[in-house]
């Protein structure tokens, strides 16, 4: 059985339509990924499936339950990680913990048995008594994800869940993330970072403009629309890179030019390094594709505000 | 990582939780809370009923500090529900967030905006039954009718809590709440035989004190504080329990189109 499953889904602000027609699947015990750019319709389509607003158009099916109608009750076997954390502020991370099971109906006895796991999972043992303003960032993401977990939930939602995090902290979150899809959870999650999505996601989609633009694991999307190789190519002492991007274009399949930037996406990249070994005020990295470069491509890359 | 969790039906007590987190926070400041809301209005009480009361034979056939007496654990009662659904329920649902996260719960708006108002009634109950056995013990009530107050709070903390989540609903600001206070609350007071009997005020206003929430409370408390069985109990009673009832239906309503929109 699907844990979601999401059927021309369609939102609307005024005229603006936010969520167009959006139709995707997720398989239980699996890591889905939602990308896009800003805008592109990603927190509302969270927001839809967790019957938090009323979808204008189409079927949601969480866990079993249709939503809005049964959010409730399907919510209950759900949990959240919200984008911005908003945890009590008046309270202990344990406290924060019992306050969250008794909003699932869980009795006192039966939440304190668990907290001591949950903040161990998080990486906060020793901090049950520690007062939110005393967290730092990594700490702060960590609890709101244990508190995610204090109903033992079958899906979990995590709408950006490593945005502002320093790479420590964001690797031992990943590390968590692997950790509850081997036990069985399905995860959902939005996220900027290529990387996390590649590392985590069994499969995703990118939307934009409320649209469905490309569904896939990460390395198929990658096989699918990008060449195996990218030179990114640097220009050192000005002027050099455009007479080089005109003269070396037929060297690959694809040049993109950015700024200072060149990339140039290649079957064999050879030739092209050849080239570039006699170059003069040249940089250049020679890398495997990945998803960003997918992402790029679909979405372009002039800025979304 | 642990079992199964009781099956949730969405239910009456839905309420609940939120009101114990809201418990659990004043719990932990209880002590300056209560001695903030008792400082100022016996302050106000004890100054104008003996400063004034002096100059004053009697006032509706009781000495004028008992007279205000009343009044005061009344506008305590309404100003309590008021602050606690206004600037408090405002920092949980906008500033800190946490009605968006109780919503990622089983827990529906209803269950949010019930909490926050059984949550203000009760802070109201707090304050007015704190001014109460003050008063008592300064022998300014007459026998245990007086007990039947208690519930009259509840009831107007009530009706204020509920006003007060409309307007919290339609704030965009702190701000905001000045204009509550300025052309409703302050106003209000002063219509509602809180300070001095309404017959003094020209009939028209006196009518429409008469209408307002705070003499409902007013016209059941007074009595109560004094020994007698108030007039019209019941419909006072119903006057509050309506005003709270449409109250909090437009409230919800008010709040359900700002926050799942």
């Amino acid at each position: 059985m699907a844990a979601l499953d999401v059927r021309n889904l369609r939102k609307a602000y005024g005229d603006q339509e936010v969520v167009a027609g959006l139709s995707f699947a997720v398989n239980s015990g699996t890591c889905f990924g939602l990308l896009g750019p800003n805008g592109a319709g990603k927190t509302t389509t969270l927001r839809l499936c967790l019957g938090l607003t009323a979808p204008a158009g189409g079927d949601i099916t969480l866990n079993g339950h249709a939503i809005p109608a049964a959010a409730q009750l399907a919510r209950a076997r759900v949990g959240v990680v919200p984008q911005f954390d908003n945890l009590d502020p008046d309270f202990t991370c344990a406290e924060n913990l019992l306050v969250f099971g008794r909003y699932f109906g869980m009795a006192d006895s039966d939440i304190r048995r668990h907290i001591p796991q949950l903040l161990d999972f998080a990486g906060l043992a020793g901090k049950a008594d520690a007062r939110i303003a005393t967290l730092s960032g990594g700490m702060k993401r960590r609890l709101t994800l244990a508190r995610a977990l204090i109903n033992d939930p079958d899906i979990v939602f995590l709408d950006e869940p490593t945005t502002g995090l320093d790479p420590q902290a964001r690797h031992l979150i990943w590390d968590r993330l692997k950790q509850l899809k081997s036990a069985g959870k399905t995860l959902i999650l939005t996220t900027h970072f290529m990387d996390e999505a590649e590392r985590l996601c069994d499969t995703l989609i990118v939307i934009d403009h409320g649209r469905k633009i490309a569904e896939g694991s990460p390395r198929a999307l990658i096989a699918e629309y990008i060449e195996p190789q990218v030179v990114e190519v640097f220009d050192e002492a000005r002027g050099q890179l455009t007479p080089f991007v005109e003269r070396h274009r037929l060297l690959c399949e694809r040049v993109e030019t950015s700024g200072e930037t060149a990339f140039f996406y290649c079957r064999d990249p050879r030739p092209l390094l050849a080239a570039l070994a006699e170059a003069e005020g040249l940089r250049y990295v020679h890398r495997a594709s990945n998803l960003e470069d997918v992402f790029i491509k679909l979405t372009g890359r002039e800025l979304r505000d | 990582m642990h079992a199964t969790l009781p099956a949730h039906r969405p239910s009456l007590t839905g309420f609940l939780p939120v009101w114990r987190r809201n418990f659990l926070v004043w719990r932990k400041l209880a002590l300056p809370s209560i001695l903030g809301n008792l400082a100022d209005p016996l302050i106000y009480m004890l100054g104008l009923g003996y400063g004034l009361g002096a100059m004053l034979p009697s006032v509706d056939g009781q000495p004028y500090v008992a007279f205000l007496a009343a009044g005061t654990v009344c506008a305590s009662t309404m100003n309590a529900a008021t602050f606690e659904a206004l600037y408090s329920a405002f920092s949980r649902m906008h500033v800190q967030k946490t009605w968006d996260a109780i919503l990622n719960t089983p827990l529906g708006l209803a269950d949010v905006v019930a909490g926050e108002l059984f949550w203000a009634a009760t802070k109201s109950l707090f304050s007015g039954a704190a001014i109460l056995v003050v008063i008592t013990a300064m022998g300014l009530t007459n026998g245990p009718l007086m007990l039947w107050a208690l519930p009259a709070i509840v009831l107007t903390g009530l009706a204020f809590a509920a006003l007060g989540l409309i307007w919290n609903a339609l704030a965009p600001s702190y701000d905001f709440f000045m204009y509550y206070f300025t052309l409703f609350i302050t106003p209000m007071t002063l219509i509602s035989g809180v300070f001095f009997p309404t017959d003094q005020l020209p009939a028209w206003l006196a009518a429409i004190g008469g209408w307002l929430p705070l003499a409902q409370g007013v016209a059941l408390v007074r009595p109560l504080l004094a020994g007698q069985m108030p007039a019209d109990a019941l419909m006072h009673i119903m006057a509050l329990l309506a005003t709270t009832g449409v109250a909090f239906a437009i409230a919800l309503h008010l709040t359900r189109r700002r926050l799942l929109k």
